[in-house]
């Protein structure tokens, strides 16, 4: 019989660094991340089960516990917990009707951080990123080049960018030439 | 020829800082800051190119972007060279080097000027009328020889070192131009407080005080004026200022898109520094101020090098501190050439004479060039020029005719009046209206948020503009936001105010059909050409455009197009506005390919998707082929297989042991909520109430018109949750077409869809011994043939982390896949790998798992499938519910058509030859022997060599195909006709027993 030892887990994006004199981009850790869907009638009971009220408006994250939700549309939410695990569990001890489904692999997250943050993601992101459209706690899923990210500001001059796992290199190589550019 | 004409004291160059470039090898010298044009003018050379179809030696014509002659080939080394560059916009950086165009052996002896001798032949509609027959020459010799004939210059073959970058962004003030008006309305708009752009093609703001030096604002000279403003709005946080950038796209919602020229002028660029960058640019309000363009005078051989625009000679000297020539002619029909006869005369240039063919020119200017000692020949027209590499005299005839006088002169300035710059207005979808007083089309109807100011608006006098731009600046703001309304207002004045303008040929141009008095300078396009087209019946200016090509080179007829459409005008005997204006396009001037692809090459070009077993995977071997964007292990040879060897080996190892295959790439989607069955029984043919948690089963997916769209494999993991598996090419379309039904038809139903596609990473281990193999990994699941049947699904544990199980099988054999969170497929499959190797198990690819389900006659949607078959068609009526009364396609599958005998359906083929491996797509039929075009019963859609069965197998699309079986069809081929007979798709285990062992 083989020798059968737990499974190694490995990030799509260990390894990775990068950047330019303004701007740094590093693999975000790996967090637990649930993708939730519910109608308007669940939300109470969610967001009290889960420990963040579930934001309702375009562009509006939410945070405490060190979760964070992410309003994504009308019905859906994305939830990310770098501490714990406990979040597919704490959405079903809601008893109200929902989906939860653990995306935790699916995605993976890019930080950008720096003077240069916004000027690296215009690179190939064509929102409007001043602080005044895009202020620190605003999300929004986006196209990014040829791929779809979900774009969040933490701080004024730190982004968080998700993605699939496959489409990982492909983010990190244009952040990694918008950086270039928005440095010179 | 004369090594320096620079004039000491003129200019804004500074004489200390100088380059080195060579042109056809000759070495010059430049000043920092000189376009490639004023370096070539003050080393003495006018003669720049060849055109383009008669060979005639050209000059540089103008000072700016709208230059139709001076294109050269300009290079940093091999690969870094561009060809058609216009001179009047490259500057000169040391090293550079620069080749002329379109010549043979060389710039001044070139062969191809016969082509000026032999004109008569290629009048206008030339092409159109010579290469028609016969129809057979076409390819062999009339395309070959346009496609060399067309185009100018030649491409490098290099690849492109260079980088380009692009960027998105976002103002509430767009200004295009960076002169007077630019720069008042962007002053205005800034000292507001919004956020301004203004862009501005030219190294350095100013516009028209490049040239102008006697104009004045607030006091100061223009130039002064604008370079001061410029600094002004680079200091201001809210302002970017862009120049050698030109805005080259005006589309819907004032999303404008930029080009940047960011190294082209510059010796040594940095590594990191892209040459160009692109910005595409989203504005609240967009100004334009994209001043005018000074028209040639059409006259007989107006093309010699050394005639020039009257601006362009005055920027060569105001800015540029060159004089165009020691004798300077002037031929106008506008007083702004008397402005730079009056400055050449005063900078000790001899003017010998100004040709005016009005009879009053505007009498400040007049008076000033008389006073200058400059012979003033109202009513008159330059007849004629001789000078073959440069012009050496005029002939000048008093208007109406008589005698001609011979005025010797070593250049000849021209003006016809000023045409505004209406092409980002009309690319913005603005209607224009004609101006007939000044002969010109004027911005009317706006069809997007923006505004005209300045010269391409009409607005000509210095105060005026100033003061229209001052309140477009404020009330664009306004209108993007702006609360704060700052008090501004600019003081300004010219020289003289300018009168006069024509369009259309002038005098000289004559009336013969030998006279060439050149419109459309890069094409060659003369006045005898607009005639003819007319007479040839072209009535239309879209048709004149086309016949001739005038304004169709890539300089988009900037000067030509007034001067044809007031000829073309003339011989139809219509106003102007009647015969209409032809559509200006994007881009305004020529944009590389580099620039708009910017980072989108190599690795960026498209996405490549990896497994996370990717890596683990090239360390064994594997070879791989393209899936969509997703990168799939195809075979794994050992040393010395090839793909034959190798696919054999797996496929006969698999059906031996096992094998082990990376199937991740499966579309996954997780479909969740109490409607959760209702909603799969409306979206697959099959029942999905009656599947009981921990229980897989195979689906149909069909559209409305009831064809197959996709199957795959759909556990159930609760009473409200599924686990649903696509095709790897139909998972982001599967996805969308069942978010669309949900959203549009089902909206009642509570169930929502989640792709999981890249969630879990999937490893199939198939074969007799696949539970041998897994076993020892398995945890918290009974994985015996009881408890664990085939078309099982359950949740535990797999080498220590999360996993949901299925025993499912696409070869036939015992299966089972194991899906792990992405994250962890690399080490799960390296340690199943581990385990199976010693157990004699092999890796495989999808080349043998297409073999192996082949083998058991089960179908790959858009393989087998084509979009036109049914569930029945495919053999797999079984797979759709008799008892549900809807589902998507329940409908369309009953249509008489897809109900009636004879429908093409797939079954098998074997050859009669078991060596003989028939090829995908080959046609079917009854009869070789029957005439062409023969009766054709349906293509052979999957066709492999079976190792294991020691023969060649094949699926087919045949008509009426399952009441066919044991005939005897053909499969006619180039060289032979290949006999197949049909049997069921069932090759190899035809009992089945071998998937529940």
């Amino acid at each position: 019989m083989a020798d059968m030892s737990v499974a190694e887990r490995k990030t799509v994006l260990a390894g990775f660094h990068g950047g330019s004199a303004r701007v740094r981009l590093t693999p975000a850790i790996p967090a637990t991340r649930v993708s939730l869907r519910a109608g308007a009638d669940a939300l109470a009971g969610l967001s009290k089960s889960i420990g963040v009220k579930l934001p309702v408006k375009p562009k509006a994250s939410a945070s405490a516990k060190g979760r964070t939700a992410f309003w994504i549309g009308p019905d859906e939410w994305l939830l990310i917990d770098e501490k714990g695990d406990a979040l597919m569990a704490d959405c079903a001890a809601s008893g109200v009707v929902h989906s939860a489904t653990d995306i935790s692999h699916r995605n993976t997250a890019i930080i950008v951080s720096g003077p240069a943050a916004a000027d690296t993601l215009n690179a190939a992101c064509p929102l409007d990123l001043s602080l005044a459209a895009f202020p620190a706690g605003a999300v929004t899923r986006t196209v990014f080049g040829k791929i779809e990210i979900i774009l969040y500001r933490v701080e004024e001059e730190t982004f968080r960018v998700e993605c699939w796992r496959s489409f990982a290199e492909y983010a990190f190589g244009m952040l990694a030439e918008g950086a270039e550019d928005a440095s010179l | 020829m004369s090594a320096d004409n620079r004039i000491p004291g003129k200019g804004r160059l500074t004489p200390a800082l100088t380059a080195r470039f060579t042109i056809d090898g000759r070495t010059l010298t430049a000043y920092e800051g000189d376009t490639v044009a004023s370096a070539m003018i003050a080393n003495g050379m006018h003669l720049a190119g060849r055109s383009f179809k008669y060979h005639r030696p050209r000059g540089i014509l103008t000072a700016g972007p709208e230059e139709p002659n001076a294109l050269l080939d300009v290079s940093r080394d091999a690969a870094r060279r561009q060809p058609n560059v216009r001179a009047t916009v490259q500057e000169v950086f040391d090293g550079m080097k620069i080749e002329t165009q379109n010549r043979w052996p060389s710039l001044s002896l070139d062969i191809g000027e016969v082509n000026n001798l032999l004109s008569p032949f290629f009048a206008a509609g030339f092409y159109y009328k010579t290469f028609m027959w016969p129809k057979a020459a076409w390819h062999q010799i009339y395309e070959p020889f346009i496609r060399r004939a067309a185009g100018l210059g030649h491409a490098p073959k290099e690849a492109d070192p260079d980088h380009y970058a692009n960027r998105y962004a976002h103002c509430d003030v767009l200004v295009m131009g960076g002169g007077a008006a630019g720069l008042a309305a962007a002053l205005a708009a800034a000292q507001t407080g919004v956020r301004v752009m203004i862009v501005d093609e030219q190294p350095e703001m100013g516009g028209a005080f490049h040239f102008d030096t006697g104009a004045t604002v607030d006091g100061q000279s223009g130039w002064d004026w604008a370079q001061a403003t410029v600094a002004k709005l680079k200091a201001m946080a809210n302002v970017t200022v862009l120049s050698r950038t030109t805005a080259f796209g005006y589309h819907n919602h004032n999303y404008v898109a930029l080009v940047e020229r960011v190294t082209d002028h510059i010796a040594k660029p940095s590594r990191n520094q892209p040459r160009e960058r692109l910005w595409q640019v989203r504005a609240k309000r967009v100004i334009i101020a994209s001043g005018s363009i000074e028209r040639h005078m059409v006259f007989a051989n107006n093309d010699r090098p050394g005639i020039m625009l009257a601006s362009a000679a005055r920027t060569y000297l105001n800015h540029f501190g060159v004089a165009v020539g020691a004798k300077v002619g002037v031929y106008t029909a506008h007083d702004s050439a008397y402005e730079a006869a009056i400055d050449l005369k005063k900078a000790g240039v001899s003017v010998p004479v100004i040709v005016d063919a009005r009879e009053k020119p505007g009498e400040g200017v007049l008076a000033q060039a008389r006073a200058l000692g400059i012979e003033v020949l109202t009513g008159h027209g330059v007849a004629d020029t001789a000078g073959r590499l440069r012009v050496r005299s005029i002939t000048v005839r008093r208007n109406g005719g008589g005698s001609t006088r011979k005025i010797e002169v070593d250049s000849l300035l021209m003006s016809a009046g000023w045409t505004p710059s209406v092409h980002m207005f009309s690319q913005s979808r603005g209607k224009l209206k004609y101006d007939a007083a000044n002969d010109r089309f004027l911005p009317d109807v706006y069809a997007q948020d923006c505004v005209s100011v300045g010269g391409c608006n009409g607005t000509d006098d210095l105060q005026a503009l100033l003061d229209e731009a001052t309140a477009a600046g404020l009330s664009s703001a306004k209108a993007a936001g702006a609360t704060a309304t700052p008090a501004v207002s600019l003081t300004g004045s010219n020289a003289h105010a300018w009168t006069g303008g024509m369009i259309g040929a002038a005098e000289g141009a004559g009336r013969e059909d030998n006279v060439k008095a050149f419109v459309d300078f890069q094409h060659d396009v003369c006045a005898k050409d607009i005639r003819l087209a007319v007479r040839e019946g072209m009535h239309s200016i879209e048709h004149i455009k086309r016949f001739t090509t005038n304004g169709m080179a890539s300089d988009q007829g900037k000067l030509s197009n007034m001067h044809g459409l007031a000829i073309a005008a003339e011989v139809l005997g219509k106003e102007i506005p009647q015969v209409g204006l032809t559509t200006f396009r994007a881009p305004y001037t020529p944009v590389t390919f580099g620039t708009l692809i910017n980072h989108s090459r190599d690795a960026l070009f498209d996405p490549t998707r990896k497994t996370p077993m990717h890596a683990y995977e090239v360390s064994q071997g594997a070879v791989y082929e393209d899936v969509g964007n997703w990168k799939r292990a195809w075979y794994y040879p050992k040393p010395g297989e090839d793909m034959h060897a190798s696919v054999n080996r797996e496929c006969k190892t698999v059906r031996d042991a096992a094998g082990v295959f990376n199937a991740s790439t499966l579309g996954k989607i997780e479909v969740v909520g109490p409607d959760a069955a209702k909603f799969l029984n409306l979206m697959y043919t099959n029942a999905w109430d009656t599947l009981k948690p921990g229980k897989a089963r195979y689906g149909i997916m069909t559209r409305e018109d009831g064809f197959i769209y996709d199957d795959g494999v759909v556990g159930r993991l609760a009473e409200d949750r599924f686990h649903v598996t696509t095709t790897t090419g139909g998972a982001p379309r599967v996805m969308h077409h069942m978010e669309d039904y949900l959203q549009t038809e089902f909206p009642h139903l509570k169930v929502w869809l989640t792709s999981t596609t890249e969630q879990w990473a999937v490893i199939a281990v198939q074969g007799p011994k696949a539970r041998d193999i897994i076993a020892p990994f398995v945890e918290g699941i009974d994985i015996s043939n009881e408890a664990f049947p085939h078309m099982s699904v359950a949740e535990g544990k797999f080498c220590g982390v999360p996993t949901r199980l299925f025993r499912v099988s696409f070869t036939g054999e015992l299966g089972f896949e194991v899906n792990v969170p992405a994250d962890f497929g690399a080490d799960v499959l390296r340690q199943i790998w581990e385990r199976a190797q010693s157990l004699g198990a092999c890796l495989y690819g999808t080349e043998t798992m297409h073999v192996l389900r082949a083998e058991k006659g089960y179908i790959i949607v858009g393989q087998d499938t084509d979009g036109t078959l049914t569930a029945d068609d495919a053999g797999l009526s079984w797979a759709v519910s008799k008892k549900k009364t809807d589902f998507v396609g329940i409908r369309g599958m009953k249509r008489p058509d897809l109900v009636k005998e004879g429908r093409k359906q797939l079954v098998g083929l074997m050859t009669k030859d078991p060596n003989e491996v028939l090829e995908e797509g080959g046609q079917i039929v009854a009869n070789p022997n029957q005439p062409k075009p023969m009766t054709m019963l349906g293509h052979v859609t999957s066709s492999y060599w079976s190792e294991n069965l020691g023969r060649s197998i094949a699926i087919a699309m045949v008509a009426g195909g399952r009441g066919r079986m044991g005939e005897t069809l053909y499969v006619p081929m180039k060289d032979k006709t290949i006999a197949v007979e049909v049997t069921d798709m069932v090759f190899v285990d035809k009992e089945g027993g071998r998937i529940h062992g």
